[in-house]
Order: C-alpha cells, then structure tokens, then sequence
C-alpha cells in the first residue's frame, strides 16, 4: 500500500496529499502524520470517501490506514 | 458517522458561544462591531507598546493575550502542547505582514469581517466576496501543490517564547508604566474591563482550540473538499452574534444593528478597496494554513512558525500606520491603496516560488 508522509505539513496538506493518493490508489493508502489536526481531518476526509481509516501511535505521530468500507 | 456529527455540534456550539462573547465585549465597552478584531486589537497592541504613534488605536488588547492563553491551557490540559516550527519562517513573516496590510485595509480581519455583517454592515459582505475570492485563489495554488515544506519538533522553551511575551504583554498592562500608550480618544480607548476582555479570550482561545476553528478554513474546505464542518462554526458566530444585536438593540435602547452601506462604525464604504484588502487578507490565509485567530491558537499550542506570523501581522500593523497605508472610517489611503497592490502581487510571486512538482 502507499504511504504518503504527511509529518510537518500545514493545514490542509495531509488532507490535499490524501486526496490525491486515493485518487490514484483507490484501494486505500497510509497516511503518517504528527499534529492532532491533521490525524483529524485526514480521518474525517477518509471516512467522507468511504474508507476505514485505523489509527496506530508511531514514535513521532500516527499512522493512518485508509481501506476501501 | 457519530463521531463526525459530534464534532460538527461541538463546533457549532463553540461558534454560538463565541458569538454571544463577540457581541457582548461590545456592551461591555469594546468599539462597535469589534467585540473581537485580531487585526485591530494587534495593531492596538503594537500602538500599547509605541511601534506606531496612530494615538487612537493604542491598547494592549487583553483579548489577544487571553487567545495565546486560552490554546494554551487547552493544549496542556489536552497534551496537545507540541513545540515545532522551522517550515519557512520568514515567508510566514511576509504572509502575515501583508494578511494585516489587507486587513487594515478593510478595517478588520475575517472574525471582525463576520461580526460587522453580524451588526448589519453591508460593506463586510462585499469584504466576504473579496475574502472567498482570495481563498480561491489560494485553493488553486494548494491544488497544484503549493507547500511551505515541513515543521520539525523544537524545543519547549523555543515554544514557549510568544506565551511568555503575551504574559509580559499582561503585566505592562496591569502596571502601566508611562512607557505603554494608551489611547484617551479614538476606538483605542473604547474597551471592556481588563478581566472581562481577558477571561473573553481564554474561553474563545480554548474553544477555538479544541475545535481547531479557522474563519479561512470553514471556506477552504468547503472549496477543497466538500467539508462543511468549520464553515457550520463560521455561520454560528454570525446567527448568533447577529441574534444579540438584535437582543440588545431592542433591551437597551442603543442600536447593535444598523443594516446599510454607510455610517458604519469604524468602517468605510468604497467597496472596491473593501473587496481587494480581505481578498488580499484570505489569499496570504490560505497560504499560512489558517487565519489570525488559527495562528494565535497554533502558536499557543507551541508552533513557532505561528508565532512568527504573528511577529509579522504585528509588524504589519505598526508599519501600516507609520506608512499612513491603513484605512479610516474616511476611507482608503492612496499609500495603503499601493500597499495592497504590492501585496498581492508579493502573496501571489510566494505562492508561484512554493509550487513543489516534485512527486510526495
């Protein structure tokens, strides 16, 4: 799956980024990400397209699985 | 599903309550319409601390502290508080400069922007159109991959200095020493008790705060992505900042809403100026990642880069009136009529030098 490393991005990056990758990789991607607002609105965007997104803790931020629903 | 429809409440409820705070500073002393003005109060700051010599815009606006503060508390009660910075920090600086040159253009920023469409100006709807036209703006360059590069992790105490300078900011205003300016004429010395203007910011501060409340990012978002979250918040502080005024021009006796074009208090009517200041003010926004309120909030949180847009917002205000560029209730300068331009024109080479083509 691709990753797209959104870590220190400005709103709304991660979620421009996200929307992009999805575009190309419609069964899903992971997005790496560090602010609190950006694990939101990426969740949040995941979610609005149809897809799961799982949350894990990484060193620095999260991960982001988004899976087709 | 659930999770989404509570955070849409929770913003919406926050916006109703800023609402009611934002119209009733008023009440308590604040000018009309600028229960809260991040624009106007930061450049009554930098008048407080004698940058610029305009004799009526000179206050240490306790708002502005309390909003740093507000974040703050919230971030450390939420183990949010996250020092970073280092992505482009001079540009920020420029961005900022020139959010406030439009903003002082139009004699608020987009929070003021709604509670003077709130008090029945309809000069801040033609403002709005100039705001959403600059958003646009800024949305085309996100979408071709605009980027002002990463934030990296810095340490506490680097994250700490703008909550500090607004703790110093604080106690000159309690002490007042003969140094700090305070305004005896003029919106400047229209203000509500120190402790009521200050517990106002913390509130809103912390609200924005958990909500990650953005006046640029309720239309970003609707634009980008369909997201109507943010901008529920922003038709909030409008229904519910209009529905006081109307509340309290009919409770006591002095009118909070007054619908027209003109005779607007601390505002002026040449729209097309009005429309270019707040296209120039949601532009540079879009650009920064969020407006003046989301910047103070952020740099509360510990960001840095935040915290210098707000250096640089600050130095805007200071230079705007130096410079005469800033607007009055007379209308627009020729000086400030040029600063604009040179803004638009610098916001627009930042977003062209800033395109990454390069695949993430």
């Amino acid at each position: 799956m691709k990753t797209i490393d959104a870590q220190g991005l400005s709103c709304p990056e991660p979620v421009v980024l996200t929307r992009n990758a999805v575009k190309e990789n419609p069964e899903g991607v992971i997005v790496l990400v560090d602010a609190v607002a950006a694990r939101e609105n990426v969740t949040r965007f995941g979610k609005s397209q149809g897809y799961d997104v799982a949350v894990e803790d990484t060193e620095d931020g999260w991960k982001l699985t988004l899976t087709k629903a | 599903m659930n999770l989404s429809k509570n955070e849409k409440a929770m913003t919406i409820i926050a916006g109703v309550i800023m609402g009611v705070i934002g119209a009733s500073l008023v009440l308590f002393g604040n000018p009309k319409n600028m229960g809260f003005c991040i624009a106007c109060f930061l450049r009554d700051t930098a008048g407080g601390v004698g940058l610029h010599r305009a004799e009526v815009v000179q206050y240490i606006r306790p708002e502005i502290i309390g909003l740093i503060f507000g974040s703050l508390f919230a971030a450390l009660a939420t183990k949010e508080f996250s020092p970073r910075g280092g992505s482009a920090p001079m540009t920020r600086f420029v961005l900022g400069f020139f959010a406030m040159i439009g903003a002082l253009m139009f004699l608020g920023c987009p929070f003021r922007m709604i509670l003077r469409i709130a008090g029945g100006d309809l000069n801040a709807i033609v403002a709005f159109v100039g705001f959403v036209c600059g958003i646009a703006t800024g949305v085309f360059f996100l979408n071709r991959g605009y980027s002002l590069n990463r934030t990296r992790k810095v340490s506490k105490s680097e994250g700490s200095i703008l909550p500090v300078i607004a703790l110093v900011f604080l106690v000159l205003l309690v002490a007042a020493p003969a140094f700090i300016f305070f305004s005896e004429k003029g919106p400047g010395s229209m203000h509500a008790p120190l402790a009521i203007s200050l517990i106002a910011g913390i509130i809103v501060g912390a609200l924005a705060q958990r909500t990650r409340f953005c006046m640029v990012g309720g239309i970003r978002d609707m634009i980008l992505f369909r997201e109507n979250r943010l901008l529920l918040g922003f038709v909030a502080v409008l229904v519910s900042a209009l529905v006081m005024n109307l509340i309290f021009s009919a409770t006591t006796g002095t009118s909070y809403f007054n619908l027209g074009f003109e005779n607007q208090p601390i505002a002026h009517s040449d729209g097309l100026w009005n429309f270019l200041g707040l296209y120039l003010t949601g532009f540079a926004c879009v650009l920064l990642g969020g407006c003046p309120v989301r910047q103070l909030i952020l740099s509360g949180e510990g960001n840095t880069d935040s915290a210098v847009t707000i250096l640089g917002l600050f130095v805007g205000a200071a230079f705007a009136h130096n410079f005469g560029l800033a607007a009055s209730g007379d209308g627009p300068t020729v000086n400030g009529m040029i600063a604009v331009v040179i803004g638009i024109v610098v916001v627009a080479v930042i977003a062209l030098t800033n395109l990454k083509t390069a695949k993430e």
